[in-house]
């Protein structure tokens, strides 16, 4: 079970989080405008990355507040975790 | 029966006080302290199973946790447990066990006839025979599990109590050995928060079994010093009969506890029987020990026949001895102290050795105690007829594949072998750590820990077998300064000659003699054999085609040995070969340990409405909607619940009824932007809803898929009040969070859950406003209050807001009171509504009248994969938005397209039958299944409102717009086939009227 630190409350069980799949998918300001594999792309695809993966968490039995981590899925390992609308750090790639 | 096999004087059992146990209806006595296996060696019970496979007779192989063989079926009625282990299993007085396996009897069992068969049983047996006929699956089956059984599970509930509990501490040391304790107290020594758990009753690990000196003491005073210096410590806590069963990612481990099983069954009430520990551990210090492997020699299964390290501890640990003439065969010099120590006691020893020569020590050790000893010679046959007769001894030749020359029947009631050691890598590899082979000890160690799960192994388990360097290592991974303690460094394992099989007077595996290296499946060397020759070549698949390594006991005394086999014979090092991974559990454990306490009522939450006591007091039927208790219908005398839901039906729409929709989701919405919000979360336009005003809306997902519906209220200029369905409210909330929180952070909204806070009673039907006249004095005219109105009132003295929203498409007023005020509220109606004969309805009667009106369930009428056009809403989707969520995929090829399943109403042609719900639309009717499938039921009831009566449903149908009108055939699962008309699904005041009144 994965130790999490929460960017507001620190570290804490993994059962008190929720997953949500890739991070830093904004939501296309001109919708209208695109054809349908451009909006598809945006509903449907995710990255299915062997490494650093940057994904959406909440946590739903405590702040309740959402953020992003770092993660490499091949180890499980935690790179980072910070809040939403931050950049990643910028050196992930090289630590997987 | 006397304990014949007891030696006069040993070991650390209580001799002054005499215990009473009960085996297979025999009864036997032992002494505090002891095993049931123990007991049972010092009574000469020797024949403890059967096997699983071939019905061989068995017996104890170990003396731990590691024991293949001895699984017992542990007391009887509501207590008993299968499976264990006899070797785990503390004697307490009364104690009731039997063999499992078996039938009619231990002694004769007429399963052996699989043993005389046993050419018909290779590897891969079952997936070989038990292939075709497929439709005989389930009677093989039927026969397999009774012929290969294990033990018998529990019929009646568990009584006992089991609980949880959490740590985090700063050093959790595994195993109470001279290595983790050395490491545990060394950490308490330097400050830390240390955690210490061991499987057995008391600490010392191999020091009970052994005659060193640490520090220059006895290593039982050694320990007992170590004991009573942790036990000062406030931060330190020792958990014995405590065994680590699970490794998980950032150091994660959990751990079963067995608090009163060395009680028994009728132990004190306050104590949990087991506790399951979770922790949570800065640093963890492995220090699990090794486990002995055997030799794998002909007939080396036979009942009598040990591991040389048990000997030892059963002789140093219990006082007792397997019989009066041993034969330990070896490939190490670490079984020489097993037979020093046996000479010792007064038992003749021979000694066989496979090498040429042993250690010095050792040897001058043997010959001292009058050990015989046999050198470069194997054991290649033995003798069993009610117990062990004799052993067949030959010389074995230089490469090790032959045995030559004649003979030597060497007589004996017991013997052991050992052929090397294993570190207990077990907890290493569940956290993902890598394996190293040894080369001089030909065995696998822990090499690099996963980066999640960083832990150190010491002793034993870390391939380091001399006493001196286990304590260092634990030393110096418990962080103190200062000198470890030392113990004289002796060579326990020597230079030892790897022989994965002994040879025998016949090729191996080709005449009667089976050479068994997994004992709890019956898997031999033959079987290795034969899966490599049919191509598994990875040491998994082998695996799993031989069921090496499956069995309860995970191959802890078989894996190695499976893969040193399977090397020698293609020619290849063990390492090339590779290792299979041990996973959790280390030892099986009990499902009332995963569950603890969270059973019964605490398994899960009930949630319960305001009114709730009131509705169970007047008869009404609960059922569960999500975590809540909703009153389904309330059944007078005499009915069912068709009756009343009939009777409840035709009282809302001639009269008025009352109900409880408190479980409503609610969320209270404000700031500036709520009314953008809106816009974006529903597809119809928020922009113009002015205060005391409600408005309908559908939420779809970015797929465009309907996902919840309700209303929503302007409660003030900047202040809403929106309703979700009761399954979708947390979802909705947590929607709206995700985007103000990724999306949208500069929106000023608040958004909070008032779910509970709220006690929601519906009044609906054409004299709702007379019973709430009777209660207000404010003014809830048509006028003052219409249709999609809000209103606050003063309500029986209570403040309450009333909405003019229906779900039943009658006159209706929703008025929601603060909680506290919602019992007396509702009984205030009751009381107004007597003079009107209103009626108490429920849920069901609920689904009835809003499913005559059409109006839809999300998650019953739609499933995910319905726009708003399927369930014919395109009304409510704005064309003029420029945006909302799940807009920009209503438009994409597959949504748009003709032919999608639509929602319309059906009617079948017998207005008596009820269709199923989920029964299938077919598109032509066939004499059996495959059929075309063009849509399904998804609500249907009897109506006492329509037509005088009938029954009516929703379905959802291709291209169901267009077939209006027609009839369509449903083949239903009873095997009946149905016609049904579709139509519209409104079936009740189609022009809207009476919900204006």
């Amino acid at each position: 079970m994965f130790l999490i630190s929460c960017p507001w409350c620190g570290e804490r069980d993994q059962t008190e989080f929720h997953c949500h799949g890739e991070a830093h998918i904004a939501r296309p300001e001109n919708s209208l405008e695109m054809d349908d594999a451009a909006w598809g792309d945006y509903v449907f695809f995710r990255k299915n990355v062997k490494g650093v993966h940057l994904e959406r968490w909440t946590h739903d039995h405590g702040c309740g507040r959402w953020f992003n981590a770092a993660r490499n899925t091949a180890t499980d390992e935690f790179l980072a975790f910070y809040k939403p609308g931050e950049a990643p750090p910028a050196d992930l790639e090289r630590v997987s | 029966m006397t304990q014949d096999n007891r030696l006069p004087a040993g070991g650390l059992i209580d001799r002054s006080r005499t215990l009473s146990f009960e085996f297979d209806g025999k009864t036997y006595t032992g002494h505090p302290g002891d095993t049931l296996a123990s007991a049972l060696m010092a009574n000469g019970v020797t024949l403890l199973g059967r096997s699983f496979k071939y019905h061989r007779p068995r017996g104890l192989l170990a003396a731990g946790s590691e024991e293949p063989n001895a699984l017992i079926q542990l007391e009887r009625g509501a207590h008993t447990e299968p499976n264990t282990r006899a070797t785990a299993i503390e004697l307490y007085d009364g104690l009731n066990a039997c063999s499992q396996n078996r039938w009619p009897s231990l002694k004769y069992d007429i399963g052996v006839v699989n043993s005389w068969l046993s050419r018909f049983f290779p590897a891969g047996f079952y997936y070989k025979t038990f292939m075709w006929p497929e439709r005989l699956w389930m009677t093989y089956e039927h026969v397999i599990r009774r012929a290969a059984g294990l033990g018998v599970s529990p019929r009646l509930p568990d009584p006992d109590r089991y609980e949880h509990r959490h740590d985090q501490p700063e050093l959790l040391v595994v195993g109470a050995g001279p290595a983790g304790l050395a490491a545990a107290l060394s950490g308490a020594r330097a400050g830390k928060r240390v955690v210490l758990v061991d499987e057995n009753p008391q600490l010392g690990g191999s020091l009970l079994g052994s005659r060193d000196t640490i520090d220059g003491q006895s290593a039982l005073d050694w320990v007992a010093g170590v004991r009573a210096e942790l036990a000062e410590h406030p931060c330190v806590r020792v958990l014995t009969r405590t065994t680590l069963t699970g490794y998980f990612d950032y150091n994660y481990l959990i751990a079963t506890e067995h608090v009163t099983a060395h009680l028994g069954p009728q132990a004190s009430d306050d104590l949990p029987r087991q506790r399951l520990w979770k922790f949570r551990a800065k640093s963890v210090v492995l220090a699990t020990g090794a486990i002995e492997r055997p030799l794998v020699f002909a007939d080396n299964d036979r009942p009598g026949i040990l591991l040389a390290s048990a000997v030892r501890t059963y002789q140093h640990r219990f006082g007792v001895l397997p019989g009066r003439r041993l034969v330990v065969f070896t490939n190490n010099d670490s079984a020489y102290s097993t037979a020093i120590d046996a000479a010792s006691a007064g038992v003749a020893v021979t000694l066989v050795d496979c090498r040429d020569t042993a250690g010095d020590a050792a040897e001058r050790g043997a010959d001292a105690a009058g050990v015989t000893r046999m050198m470069g010679s194997a054991i290649t046959g033995v003798s069993y007829r009610n117990g062990l007769q004799s052993v067949d001894v030959m010389a074995l030749s230089a490469d090790g594949t032959r045995v030559d020359g004649p003979v030597q029947k060497v007589p004996c009631d017991s013997a052991c072998s050992s052929g090397g050691w294993n570190p207990a890598v077990h907890l290493h590899s569940q956290a993902k750590g890598k394996l190293r082979w040894l080369e001089d000890t030909h065995t696998y160690a822990p090499a690099a820990c996963a980066s999640t799960m960083p832990h150190s192994s010491v002793g034993a388990c870390d391939g380091e077998f001399s006493l001196d360097q286990a304590l260092n290592a634990g030393w110096a991974a418990g962080g103190a300064t200062g000198p470890a303690p030392s113990a004289e460094r002796v060579a326990s394992i020597g230079a030892l000659r790897p022989l994965w099989v002994v040879p025998c007077d016949h090729p191996v595996g080709e005449g009667p003699k089976k050479h068994f290296h997994e004992f709890q499946n019956d898997a031999t060397a033959a079987d290795l054999w034969l899966a490599q020759r049919e191509g598994f070549e990875s040491i998994e698949h082998t695996k799993r085609y031989t069921t090496t390594g499956m069995a309860t006991d995970q191959g802890k005394t078989s894996n190695v040995n499976a893969i040193g086999i399977l090397a020698s014979s293609r020619g290849i090092t063990v390492p090339e070969v590779g290792v299979t991974t041990f996973r959790p559990p280390y030892t099986p454990l009990t499902f009332g340990a995963i569950v603890g306490q969270n059973r019964r009522h605490l398994f899960h939450m009930v949630r319960k409405t305001p009114i709730h006591d009131w509705q169970a007091d007047h008869g009404a039927v609960f059922e569960d909607v999500g975590d809540w208790k909703r009153a389904r219908y309330y059944p007078k005398p005499g009915e069912d619940m068709d009756a009343a839901v009939r009777r409840e039906c035709q009282a809302v729409r001639e009269g008025v009824g009352l109900f409880d929709a408190s479980t409503l989701g609610k969320i209270d919405l404000q700031g500036e932007d709520v009314a953008w919000l809106l816009d974006m979360l529903y597809t119809n336009a928020w922009g113009g809803l002015a205060v005391g005003k409600c408005r309908y809306g559908l939420m779809l997902n970015e797929h465009g898929m309907v996902f919840d519906d309700g209303v929503t209220t302007r409660v003030a200029e900047n202040h809403y009040h929106m309703t979700t369905t009761t399954g979708g409210a947390a979802r909705v909330l947590g929607w709206i969070e995700e985007w103000l929180q990724t999306e949208w952070p500069d929106k000023r909204v608040h958004a909070t859950s008032v779910t509970e806070q709220w006690a929601v009673m519906a009044l609906n039907g054409p004299r709702a406003r007379a019973v709430l006249e009777a209660l207000t004095e404010d003014d809830v005219s048509n006028d003052a209050l219409p249709f999609m109105g809000f209103k606050e009132i003063q309500l029986a003295g209570v403040p309450a807001r009333v909405f003019r929203i229906s779900f039943t498409g009658e006159q209706a007023f929703e008025v929601n009171v603060p909680a506290r005020y919602g019992r007396f509220v509702w009984e205030q109606m009751v009381a107004a509504g007597a003079a009107h004969d209103m009626v108490i309805y429920g849920t069901e009667t609920m689904h009835v009248l809003r499913a005559e009106k059409g109006f839809i369930i999300v998650g019953q009428d739609s499933d995910g994969t319905m726009t708003p056009s399927d369930l014919d809403m395109d009304w409510i989707v704005s064309k003029k938005k420029a945006d909302f969520l799940g807009k920009r995929s209503l438009t994409r090829s597959d949504t748009s397209r003709d032919g999608r399943k639509q929602l319309v109403g059906l009617l079948s042609e017998d207005p008596s039958l009820v269709l199923p719900e989920g029964a299938h639309v077919v598109s032509e009717l066939r004499a059996a299944p495959p059929m075309p499938m063009i849509g399904h039921v998804t609500s249907s009831y009897f109506s006492p409102n329509v037509d005088g009566g009938r029954s009516i449903a929703l379905a959802v149908i291709q291209g169901g717009f267009k077939r209006k009108g027609d009839w369509v055939d449903l083949p239903l699962i009873d095997g009946r086939r149905v016609r049904a008309k579709v139509v519209d699904p409104v079936f009740v005041d189609a022009a809207g009227e009476r919900v204006k009144s």
